[in-house]
């Protein structure tokens, strides 16, 4: 089972992503922005960080990296896809989920561990959870509020697409306490918090390793992957 | 063709919380500018595009807006032609 991590001028939480990928058992490797293909991934995952400085906005400009077409493809495939919060910009700009990353209401960078309830287990993502678990993942950004048309957000309520909900605090002002959303399809996920911080055993508990057991689980279950 | 100065200013979409706008209102009132009630804070880029006429580096510049330069979720921009260079 191949997990492709981008990397672009900017990514920070790569390596962190990476290993915890192959923790979970997959084969994971780097790809970078600048090539065209994902080298056979099963799963893609675009980690954190700050994509080309956040120049413009955050993710706009990483959004146009050679590497995007691939992923689009990949997405539009069904292959699954998880941004994480700089990775879940990207995949706003890019289109593949709706709405947009705004700045913080509190103005201020928050890096804290914050509760998230998982609201959906049916994603590639986070199906190694139980429905409503709340559990305990950082968050490290400037800009997570996130918005949409009320319409949108309407339809992401009605469709069961809010992923990750924070409970207690909302550390951005994000709308309707939303953390995470998945696209229609159900195989695209973007997410605020930082589940690859918390999932190696040597550093603490692992509340965040269900995130990529799910996605090592869900390709194995469709038969994609023999790594 | 011209080589037209073009500037685009980029707002928040006035509907959506705009902290920093914010935060600037309440510095100014503190600096005794009482008569502010409402502060947006964006960007101003200022360009030089090569076209045939006027209309032409306005079409180039909205296509660049919708493309890259603004955010259609969140931004609203403007776009003037300022002159030739």
């Amino acid at each position: 089972m191949r997990v492709a991590v981008v990397r672009f001028p900017g990514s920070n939480c790569d390596l962190d992503a990476l290993r915890a990928a192959a923790r979970a058992g997959a084969d994971a490797f780097f790809v970078w922005h600048r090539e065209r293909d994902l080298g056979q991934a099963d799963a893609v995952l675009l980690p954190g960080g700050f994509a080309y400085g956040d120049y413009l906005r955050a993710g706009a400009i990483a959004r146009f990296s050679p590497v995007m077409a691939a992923v689009e493809e990949h997405a539009r495939a069904g292959g699954p896809v998880l941004g994480i919060c700089n990775g879940f910009q990207v995949l706003c700009e890019a289109g593949l989920l709706p709405g947009a990353l705004m700045r913080n209401a509190g103005l201020r960078f928050v890096s804290r561990p914050v509760a998230v309830r998982v609201e959906m287990t049916d994603t590639p993502f986070t199906s190694a959870y139980s429905k409503s678990a709340i559990i305990k993942l950082p968050v490290a950004h400037g800009e997570g509020r996130y918005v949409a048309a009320p319409s949108v957000l309407q339809v992401l309520e009605d469709e069961e697409r809010v992923v990750l909900r924070y409970v207690g605090t909302n550390p951005n002002g994000s709308a309707r306490d939303i953390a995470g959303i998945v696209n229609r399809e159900r195989n695209v996920v973007g997410i605020m918090p930082h589940p690859e911080r918390v999932a190696d055993p040597a550093v603490g508990p692992t509340p965040g390793a269900g995130v990529f057991t799910s996605v090592v689980q869900c390709v194995e279950l469709l038969g994609g992957g023999t790594a | 063709m011209t080589r037209y100065r073009v500037d685009i200013r980029v707002l928040p979409r006035p509907a959506l919380l705009d902290p920093q706008g914010k935060a600037v209102q309440h510095a100014l009132a503190a600096l005794g500018f009482a008569g502010v009630d409402d502060v947006r804070v964006g960007k101003a880029l200022s360009l030089a595009v090569e076209a045939r006429d006027t209309a032409a580096a306005e079409r180039e510049a909205h296509a660049m807006c919708e493309r890259l330069l603004a955010n259609p979720v969140t931004e609203d921009f403007v776009i003037s032609v300022v002159g030739e260079m």
